[in-house]
């Protein structure tokens, strides 16, 4: 048993942290670091300063552009990337829709969708839930009917995230009511531009704008557009939802730490800093502790072959970790928590902050992480999946 | 014992119950919120006209004489209506330092004005060094002439924009965290010297920070003694836990109920929601954590009237401990079982579990008040 990371691991670390600080402009980190909100155009310049490293799908196959690196390098680069305050690679086409297509995808549609993904110059959203499908994703209701060389798709997807900038859906569509619900369903890539389709924003309690509603009238697209074979979707999706759930989140937990100790350090409390408060330095200390042990617990799944129940118990602890440091930032900053000037969570708010500038994205980020126990499969579908594929109960 | 309601409170109850019904669905409480004013001038009227405006005050004020179980009837009202009004800054918490430490010409004089709804009132006593501890003041009050001159900075006042005065906490002698030598001073809104900057609060409700800059007030303006306003704070800030604990009741109720319902309606894997064992028990402990904070409630208002402060106080930390685990499980639960539903803006369950956040916090935390109640 050996818990050091190799040498070679090591300098693969130390040239990635060298690549951020050479790449990274100090302002897109400041704003990522003080956790304000990111444009369309900050992703897109991130993905493609890693693209030209080579670094932007480091997953793929070597021959499509990835890269072959091994389950720590992967590990050390997420961690990297969340250290330096990168913004975060936006998961829908590079790691999400693209290993379904160059897995079960033919080669013309290898060659159509994945160089535009590999440049950023295609947006994906992910269009999976709906109104009535939720955690019961299988009941899926829009409608695929073909019709010579087409589908007409007709239904509404929602909670689809960052549908608002997106080029492409790719999307799980019933083709047949026959048999056990998930044996009607296909793995459909829609162009957003199609006519019939209308995107309506969704603003969660935070008041931001990230997820929406997706409408889709007789919407026509190509049967080119299916991936593998028709009602074999279902397969196609679970393959893809292991990906969804095997990032790395202690770099990103260890971001919001850095952010709760520097307010901790700062905030006073009878005159003492807030961190010397014995019980809230027991907070952050027993804060420490669980993502020390979430840390080693990601270390340990890095060995396993493909994610698989890993999956599911990395996603309950580190989202609860997600949302537990974003409520002890919240109570951190006590009465400035209340403020709510949206304009202070835009990099450039010229106007002086309504107390300390550290305050304003404590109470929206709290609001917002309250979706991470519910989005990539609720806890709760986490926990069912675990007692019945570890536990065999 | 009998924790029952009079007839009397009942009536109260039915009548704030139906104010909340015809004028706060979650729609025009959102219109409200986005108006200029954040809150509706007529509806303050109406709560002046049914009588809610004078309800704590003394009858020789015009007052109703209402106590602390009327004032708890009508805030859980307001809390399942998520009103937003300022009556817990005018009302409670301004008629209360008039009630304690008015002298007779202030509470002749305005009073009966607050009751009507012609006087608005709200308090400022956080500072950017304060936290949640009432006597850490560094704000100014010295001796000038015949009155004071008052320098300082006063954060996170609540209602302050359309107060016509604001009490504010200020250092008369004495070190900057010391109980002694703290004054309270009624401040003219539109007086010289004094800054705001106004906002909205992430719960849908206003506040200002204040800079005072050499505001100049006559003696007349102090409330209670001179250097004894910490005493005066306790008290009245006691009350306001009280009756923020009895919104916060209201508030978990209406989350609890709903959610219950929505796993009932909402059918995943061809059954209700309702049907999985994991989220009955989920819901069973919403259910307990309303029922130990109603408890809570009922406790806190029933001993604010103590004699003994020790045992008064610690009711009062013990309260709103409670409050803020139990507003915390029910508010973070409501989301988790409404699923995506439950993160939106358009449901109400965001806005109640925004609000039971804000009161988590509000005139202290959890982690201050078991401090608190230790060393009482």
């Amino acid at each position: 048993m050996d818990m050091q990371f190799h040498e070679e691991d090591l300098a693969f670390q130390a040239d990635v942290r060298r690549f951020i600080q050479t790449n990274l402009p100090g302002d897109l980190a400041d704003k990522v670091r003080r956790g304000l909100h990111l444009e369309k155009e900050d992703f897109i310049f991130w993905q493609r300063k890693l693209n030209d490293q080579d670094w932007f799908a480091p997953h793929w196959p070597v021959e499509l552009g990835g890269v072959a690196w091994t389950a720590t390098q992967h590990y050390l680069f997420q961690n990297e990337q969340a250290e330096g305050n990168c913004p975060p690679v936006i998961p829908f086409g590079v790691r999400m829709v693209a290993p379904v297509i160059f897995t079960y995808g033919n080669d013309e549609q290898k060659q159509r969708f994945l160089p535009d993904i590999l440049d950023s110059t295609a947006w994906w959203c992910q269009g999976y839930s709906e109104p009535g499908a939720g955690s019961d994703l299988a009941s899926l209701q829009t409608r695929a009917v073909r019709e010579g060389d087409y589908y007409i798709v007709d239904g509404a997807k929602t909670w689809t995230t960052l549908a608002q900038f997106a080029d492409w859906i790719f999307c799980l569509v019933r083709t047949s009511n026959e048999g056990k619900p998930q044996e009607g369903i296909s793995f459909l890539l829609i162009d957003m531009k199609s006519p019939g389709i209308e995107v309506t924003p969704i603003i969660t309690i935070d008041g931001s704008h990230e997820v929406n509603s997706v409408f889709f009238t007789d919407v026509r697209v190509p049967v080119e557009n299916l991936i593998g074979q028709e009602n074999a979707g279902w397969t196609y999706a679970k393959f893809l939802l292991l990906f969804e759930r095997s990032n790395s989140l202690t770099g990103g937990l260890k971001q919001q730490l850095r952010r709760l100790r520097g307010i901790a350090e700062q905030e006073r409390v009878g005159g003492e800093p807030l961190c010397a408060d014995p019980a809230f330095a027991a907070r952050l200390a027993e804060y420490e502790v669980q993502l020390r042990s979430y840390e080693f617990l990601e270390r340990r799944t890095l060995g396993t072959s493909s994610p698989g129940a890993e999956a599911s118990y990395l996603k309950i602890i580190g989202t609860d970790l997600q949302q537990l440091a974003s409520e002890l930032t919240l109570q951190a900053v006590a009465y400035y928590g209340n403020p709510y000037i949206r304009d202070a969570l835009v990099h450039g708010y010229n106007a002086a902050s309504v107390g300390p500038d550290y305050a304003a994205p404590a109470a929206p980020q709290y609001f917002n992480y309250r979706k991470t126990a519910i989005y990539a499969g609720s806890n709760e579908i986490q926990r069912n999946i675990l007692s019945k594929a570890v536990l065999g109960m | 014992m009998d924790f029952s309601l009079s007839e009397e409170q009942q009536l109260l109850k039915d009548s704030v119950q139906r104010f909340v019904r015809e004028e706060y669905p979650l729609e025009a409480r959102r219109k409200l919120v986005a108006t200029d004013l954040g809150y509706s001038d007529d509806n303050w009227a109406k709560m002046a006209a049914l009588g809610w405006l004078a309800l704590p005050l003394p009858e020789e004020y015009g007052g109703i004489g209402g106590g602390p179980v009327e004032t708890m009837v009508l805030m859980e009202e307001f809390g399942r209506g998520l009103v937003v009004e300022p009556y817990m800054s005018s009302i409670i918490i301004g008629g209360g330092f008039l009630m304690a430490g008015g002298s007779t010409k202030h509470k002749s004089e305005l009073l009966p004005k607050l009751g009507a709804g012609e006087l608005k009132l709200a308090f400022g006593y956080a500072e950017r060094q304060s936290r949640f501890d009432l006597n850490d003041v560094e704000c100014k009050a010295e001796k000038s002439g015949d009155g004071y001159a008052l320098n300082g900075h006063k954060g996170v006042v609540f209602h302050a924009a359309t107060a016509d005065k604001i009490i504010v906490s200020a250092r008369t002698s004495g070190g900057s965290r010391d109980a002694d030598g703290i004054t309270l001073f009624l401040v003219d809104n539109n007086c010289s010297g004094l800054s705001r900057r106004d906002y909205p609060t992430v719960d849908g409700l206003r506040a200002s920070e204040l800079e005072l800059n050499g505001v100049m007030v006559g003696a007349d303006a102090v409330l209670g003694k001179v250097g004894g306003g910490a005493a005066l704070m306790e008290e009245v800030v006691g009350q306001a836990i009280a009756a923020i604990c009895a919104e916060a009741v209201g508030c978990m109720d209406v989350l609890q109920e709903t959610t219950n319902e929505y796993l009932k309606t909402r059918v995943q894997f061809g059954v209700p929601l309702s049907k999985f064992q994991v989220l009955q028990h989920r819901m069973v402990d919403m259910f307990m954590e309303c029922e130990q904070a109603r408890s809570m409630c009922y406790m806190v208002n029933l001993k604010i009237g103590d004699e003994d402060p020790v045992e008064r106080e610690k009711s009062v930390s013990a309260a709103k401990v409670q409050i803020g685990n139990s507003g915390r499980y029910v508010g973070q639960q409501s989301v988790q079982l409404h699923g995506g539903m439950g993160m939106t803006d358009e449901l109400h369950v965001g806005h109640y579990f925004k609000r039971l956040t804000m009161i988590d916090t509000m005139f202290g935390n959890k982690d201050h008040h078991l401090k608190r109640y230790a060393d009482l």
